[in-house]
């Protein structure tokens, strides 16, 4: 008797089945093991055993049990986390703490460029702007990140080489992410290999939607093994997961497939970013901390604009998931607009006046 | 006696449009000539200027790409309403000033016929300051007037309502956005106008009206990065005015400071012609 296992709806299966003739299997993509043959369940017994084979059992096996444990995870209380956010979003933020919380968004700052209408002499006036924000202050720190297409990121890597401004960009059918997987795989190892070292991905919501979880688990499995050494950020897309629990589940579902990050949004769905759907997400990142020690970050994007919303995100991420957090390392704002207003109150903080669009870079 | 109760009016900002209370929550006593109280009006602080001159920021551009025609047709409206609330501004300013309610009702006339004056002169503006120049060489070279953008103004003291209109019905004409301190002491029937500006179909932004200190107000507008044109016509200390004049040069703001001016004289196009920039081109003439 053989025993074989495979996921369906995030469930584990595991049954016992005659050598000769495996069942198919439903809703699970057909790997092959690399040998040619279709899946390793139908037949394949007497291969060679690939370690492309032991890595898709392992995270099969792996899938199953985090779904398993996110099946556990505790309802949120909607009403309990929107009153925490608003009465976080109260903290006055004066003078010197203002000053550093200015300086320290800026360092947290993916400034990011997805048009369409993107030109190679855009994304590299963004460059420079990303490495020097205010050209008449070179007491202003850098941003974290430039943020652009994989088509870019040729022309934003000779920019930026050498300046320590990470470069990301955005893969996996961004940004619906309604590609197959090789599609994703190889968006991916195209913006790797052209010199991104950062890789924002977005899940697959249609198959989080459908509840077929351990889809969307082995797809951020496959795409975190095509990043290699570039950091992960899951796009959650939080503004299509339609309820507070979907996202405390798809942040964990993230973290327990290997994100280094976990981001809100592609900003091109409204809602993108808000203050609650954060604090879950940092509420998340803490206790995936405390629960295997790998600490995880957080970006919100969209729809952050001024330096009044930063700050609040900066007193969230300060009193939910704990200071650790407060560095680029660890979190970040996926933003473009946010950068010129945080530029225009460090000016003001500076001169006494306050200052204007007229003297910030246009984009 | 009435049993009815009292309805009393608060006395808000004008801001983008809407009346919002100041940002600080604060207010000050106004009271009239013979020293009774009448309200409290808002004491607007330094942030209320800073959302002012984004809603000034905001709405200028609209309001300068409006024809010509439609601006002055939204200024003579502005006199229409005024002309409709007649009453009400002689009961307001004749207790803001004392005096006669012969003199009350001069002073808001005069202000209706301001605004009929200074609704006539948008679609002029072009051709009195501006025009073709003879000039050497195939060129055909002409000047056009444009606004310069948002100004920031200071209402004279002591003519609550001629003075207001006085300093901003040139601002707007032009295709200016305004923000405007009203006068200190007198600031009612100044918020009382905002109504009137709110009802005639002037895009909100275009004219911000505040209540609050002037030596506390005055060096932030004047301050101001994304301010174009400073007015410092109520600014009555010296000192203060030297000092906004000073703010006002860090980045080459155009500073208009007159000296004691007849508001029931005729008002001629000075104040037209300090809130336009003149944009001259030399284009290339045929063979």
């Amino acid at each position: 008797m053989f025993y074989d296992v495979y996921v369906h709806s995030g469930r584990l299966y595991r049954y016992a089945r005659p050598a000769s003739d495996g069942p198919s299997a439903p809703g699970v993509a057909p790997y092959t093991d690399g040998h040619g043959r279709d899946g390793w369940w139908s037949g394949g017994y007497e291969a060679p055993v690939s370690p492309r084979k032991i890595a898709i059992m392992t995270s099969l096996l792996a899938s199953g049990e985090a779904l398993a444990r996110l099946r556990g995870l505790p309802g949120v209380d909607q009403v309990g986390l929107e009153q925490r956010a608003a009465g976080l979003a109260t903290r006055s933020i004066k003078t010197t703490a203002k000053a550093w919380a200015i300086d320290t968004a800026i360092g947290m700052v993916d400034l990011t460029t997805l048009e369409g209408a993107d030109t190679p002499g855009k994304v590299r006036s963004l460059c420079v702007k990303a490495m020097r924000p205010d050209p008449s202050d070179p007491g202003c720190p850098k941003v974290a990140a430039v943020c652009v297409y994989p088509a870019m990121v040729p022309t934003a890597a000779a920019e930026l080489a050498g300046s320590g401004v990470n470069l990301a960009s955005v893969a996996t059918g961004f940004p619906s992410g309604q590609v197959p997987l090789e599609v994703k795989v190889a968006d991916t190892q195209a913006a790797v290999a052209a010199g991104a070292n950062e890789i924002d991905m977005v899940i697959n919501r249609g198959a989080f939607l459908s509840g077929r979880w351990g889809v969307v688990f082995d797809e951020i499995v496959a795409v975190k093994q095509a990043c290699g050494a570039a950091h992960l950020k899951v796009i959650l897309e939080t503004g299509e997961l339609a309820t507070y629990d979907n996202v405390r589940a798809a942040s964990w579902l993230a973290m327990y497939a290997g994100a280094d990050f976990i981001k809100t949004s592609t900003g091109k769905v409204s809602p993108a970013a808000t203050l609650p759907v954060t604090l879950l997400m940092l509420q998340a990142v803490a206790d995936f901390r405390a629960e295997t020690g790998r600490q995880v970050g957080v970006k919100p994007a969209g729809g952050i604009r001024t330096t009044k919303d930063a700050m609040r995100y900066l007193v969230t991420v300060n009193e939910v998931a704990g200071p650790d957090w407060l560095t680029a390392r660890w979190f970040r704002f996926g933003a473009s607009s946010l950068l010129n207003d945080l530029l225009m109150q460090r000016q003001k903080l500076a001169t006494g006046r306050y200052s204007g669009p007229d003297y910030v870079t246009v984009d | 006696m009435s049993d009815r109760l009292t309805v009393r009016k608060t006395y808000k900002l004008y801001l983008g449009g809407k009346f919002p209370r100041s940002e600080s929550g604060r207010t000050y006593p106004v009271k009239s000539a013979e020293g009774s109280g009448l309200a409290n009006a808002a004491l607007a602080s330094r942030k209320d200027v800073r959302d002012a001159v984004a809603a000034a920021r905001k709405a200028q551009p609209g309001w300068a790409a409006a024809t010509a025609y439609l601006r002055g047709q939204i200024l003579y409206r502005v006199a229409e309403m005024l002309e409709g609330r007649r009453a009400q501004f002689v009961a307001e300013v004749r207790d803001a000033r004392g005096g006669t309610v012969k003199a009350a009702t001069a002073e808001v006339d005069a202000a209706v016929d301001r605004l009929v004056w200074y609704a006539g002169w948008p679609d002029k503006l072009s051709q009195v300051l501006g025009g073709a120049n003879p000039v050497a060489g195939p060129y055909f070279n002409h000047t056009a007037p444009e606004p310069v953008g948002v100004v920031t103004q200071v209402a004279p003291q002591g003519e609550p309502l001629l003075g207001l209109v006085s300093v901003l019905a040139p601002v707007i004409a032009a295709g200016n956005a305004t923000v405007v301190l009203a006068a200190q002491e007198q600031p009612l029937p100044a918020i009382s106008f905002a109504e009137v500006l709110a009802t005639s179909d002037l895009p909100g932004g275009v004219v911000n009206v505040l209540s609050g200190r002037v030596a506390e107000l005055a060096p932030w507008l004047s301050s101001h990065s994304d301010v174009n044109a400073v007015d410092l016509t109520g600014v009555d200390d010296a000192e203060l005015a030297a000092e906004c004049e000073r703010a006002a040069a860090e980045n080459l703001k155009r500073v208009w400071r007159p000296v004691r001016p007849d508001w029931t004289a005729a008002p001629g196009l000075d104040r037209l012609r300090a809130c336009v920039e003149l944009k001259t081109v030399w284009h290339p003439a045929g063979l």
